[in-house]
């Protein structure tokens, strides 16, 4: 009885699911997403709660308090200036997160760009495009972003435009190939028989079906970025004032002393790893839930 | 004055009548569509061409329907692309409703794509993922600025009930719906424009069989409402059988017999139709008994490198039976009006013309192909074959005295 009165919905109480909602959920159900989300939500909360969290100023050295190893004043120790670890990564975690954010933002505007135009045009645009993609990714990812900053002088900007360059190749390599992938599908095809064309057909009927493997890509180069900004930071290429909380920077401040103060590199270093991780898990995750080919 | 109104109307009836039937509203000269082969990484070169459609006159006159059919990558669906201009024609012409459109453009291609429109074989990839059923139909209103707001809206919901979808397909996605619906909402979406023509590329070809007679009925319905003229497009002649008023046979890029379509069936004037009507099932358990199955052996050729000549003479069993002449491999045989209405491309098409040479051709090639999958030699004796089914040469059986063959 109850079965009839479920079977015949009306029209308004039926909801509609679409694929971004669905893929969402998706998400929900996947171990590697859930994890990797709430590392990332704590780094979040951890880079935007900073100065409630951390008990001393990060940059504010007491020389008389330096080498101090891990305890109950200060929980991760002290470096060389007296400086609380635990506080430096806190506050660190913004400088991360930011410089990640940045050169993905950046690095999928322009890739995205560039790849739409290749792959929507074709012809010259898309051989000119394709082939100076070709050269840039013919040069070792960190080599060229050393070649930028070294170019437009060190700064947090200038790290995240040059991790950015790095990511521009490969974001317009992947929606190329998924704009290609569609100029034949048969949907763009009727929408094409219907009269649609130009840019409404790239952006109505193309570009949400070709967006799935450049948002994976994109969570996915978070991770590289945080790496890489730690590498360049390590390489003294970070931000020019020594004082400012760069984990890859705090790295390099300490591995002369790694023998005698273990916990100088160990803790910046998890750090690095967990928000790598996170973003690692999260993209795996989304590719999961969104990859068409799991669909249907 | 009314008298007079009327009189002119008639007359106007009487001088426009014939020129409709006459004046086919979709005709192609010699159309060919050939796909370039490139060769090279960075200086492409062409070494080749896949001949997709090679050379088809076709004419659709208004509110027909024509069956176009053939095996699987003979150029059908090129065929149809290419006269809605989807694909770019290599050479020949394409007229619709009195207008050369091959290379029609800008404001004349969107005028035409009004006009005409597709329906698709796939109805999983036919329909964008990311758009609700609604916003899909009201798009084409939208570009060719037919409806706007609220007026658009009832259209978009006329639509969905011409087609048979409930009302609240509107705000639902593909994903939501099984094949048939999604094959459904692809009608209305070709519908949508009110156009006068609409290829239809195996619309039911990836259908369940009882869903297939669903949507062949609507588009028979569609076709009598809103006066619909059809090229109907399918690689199985029992569905295009129901629908079409006269069916052309394509091979390898050309077509190779055109006729009405109760005719086609009973009497295939060329041995590759005769052969793909035999393995027609026929729903009578008496006839099927003695029905003759003639596979064709071998593939079908290369369109890239099609043979020379008739490009049937490879597999044709009609060649076999008449030894071999070497016509068929030297000379391309024309689209020849053999019988009224009734055109076929093939030197020897006299030979199937008489019905009890035919049914002796055809009962000696049936024997002699290996894939003979019905009814042993034993079964078909001449007093089995009653007279009448002379015009059903799918079941033939010798005439009486006919050689049994080993």
């Amino acid at each position: 009885m109850t079965d009839v009165a479920v079977a015949q919905p009306t029209a308004s109480q039926e909801r509609s699911v679409g694929l971004w909602t669905d893929a969402f959920r998706r998400m929900r159900r996947s171990p590697s997403a859930i994890i990797g989300g709430a590392i990332i939500v704590f780094f979040v909360l951890v880079a935007l709660l900073a100065p409630f969290i951390a008990p001393y100023d990060p940059t504010r050295g007491d020389l008389g308090a330096s080498y101090l190893p891990p305890g109950p004043e200060h929980w991760f120790g002290t470096n060389v200036q007296g400086q609380d670890v635990f506080s430096r990564i806190v506050f660190g975690s913004r400088l991360t997160l930011g410089i990640a954010v940045m050169s993905v933002t950046i690095g999928v505007s322009i890739g995205a760009v560039l790849g739409a135009l290749a792959g929507f045009f074709r012809g010259w645009i898309d051989a000119v495009i394709m082939r100076s993609v070709d050269i840039m990714l013919s040069i070792p990812g960190l080599l060229l972003a050393i070649a930028v900053v070294s170019w437009l002088g060190r700064g947090v900007l200038q790290v995240a435009i040059a991790i950015a360059v790095v990511n521009v190749p490969i974001f317009a390599r992947i929606l190329r190939g998924s704009l290609l992938a569609l100029r034949d599908a048969d949907y763009v095809v009727a929408a094409r028989s219907v009269g649609v064309g130009g840019p409404s057909l790239l952006v109505r009927h193309m570009l949400p079906n070709a967006i799935g493997p450049l948002i994976v890509q994109a969570t996915l180069a978070l991770a590289t970025a945080v790496v890489d900004a730690a590498a360049l930071g390590f390489l003294g290429l970070g931000p020019p004032d020594p004082r400012t909380p760069e984990w890859g920077t705090m790295l390099s401040d300490t591995y002369r002393y790694l023998t005698d103060a273990v916990h100088l590199a160990f803790f910046p270093g998890i750090a690095i790893v967990l928000a790598v991780l996170g973003f690692n898990l999260l993209g795996d995750g989304m590719r999961e839930a969104i990859d068409p080919r799991l669909r249907r | 004055m009314t008298a007079v109104a009327e009189s002119e109307a008639a007359e106007r009836r009487a001088s426009e009548e014939p020129r409709a039937s006459e004046e086919p509203l979709l005709r192609t000269e010699h159309l060919r569509v050939h796909f370039p082969i490139m060769r090279g990484l960075v200086f492409e070169r062409q070494v080749g061409a896949v001949r997709a459609v090679d050379g088809v006159s076709l004419d659709v006159r208004r509110g027909e329907t024509v069956g176009l059919v053939g095996e699987s990558g003979c150029g059908k669906s090129t065929m149809a692309r290419a006269v809605i201009r989807l694909v770019n024609v290599t050479d020949g012409e394409i007229w619709f409703d009195g207008q050369e459109i091959t290379a029609a453009r800008g404001e004349q291609l969107q005028r035409l794509r009004r006009r005409m429109q597709m329906i698709f074989q796939d109805p999983y990839a036919s329909l964008n993922p990311r758009m609700t059923i609604g916003s899909m139909l009201a798009e084409p209103l939208r570009v060719h600025r037919l409806a706007r707001g609220p007026e658009a809206a009832k259209r978009v919901r006329e639509l969905v009930e011409v087609v048979g979808l409930p009302r609240s397909a509107v705000n639902r996605y593909p994903h939501e719906f099984s094949g048939g619906q999604r094959q459904r909402a692809g009608i209305a979406r070709a519908l949508a424009v009110r156009p006068d023509f609409i290829a239809a590329d195996e619309a039911v070809s990836a259908l369940d069989v009882s869903i297939q007679a669903q949507i062949i009925n609507l588009l028979a319905q569609l076709q009598r409402e809103f006066n619909l003229t059809y090229l109907f497009i399918a690689h199985d002649l029992s569905v295009v059988r129901h629908i079409s008023d006269r069916i052309a046979v394509m091979y390898l890029g050309e077509v190779v017999e055109l006729s009405p379509s109760r005719e086609l069936y009973d009497r295939p004037l060329h041995p590759y139709t005769a052969a793909l009507v035999s393995a027609v099932p026929i729903p009578d358990p008496a006839v099927e008994l003695r029905r003759r199955r003639m596979i064709l052996v071998g593939d079908v050729p290369s369109p890239a490198n099609p043979p020379s000549g008739c490009r049937f003479h490879t597999r044709c069993w009609l060649r076999r039976e008449l030894d071999n002449p070497e016509r068929c491999v030297d000379e391309l045989p024309a689209l020849r009006e053999l019988q009224p209405g009734h055109r076929v491309a093939c030197h020897f098409a006299e030979e199937l013309t008489g019905t009890r040479r035919r049914d002796e051709l055809i009962t000696a090639a049936a024997g002699h192909s290996s894939g003979r999958t019905t009814a042993p030699d034993e079964v078909v004796t001449p007093e089995s074959v009653a007279p009448e089914a002379d015009d059903g040469f799918f079941a033939p059986g010798g005439p009486p005295g006919a050689e049994p063959h080993a």
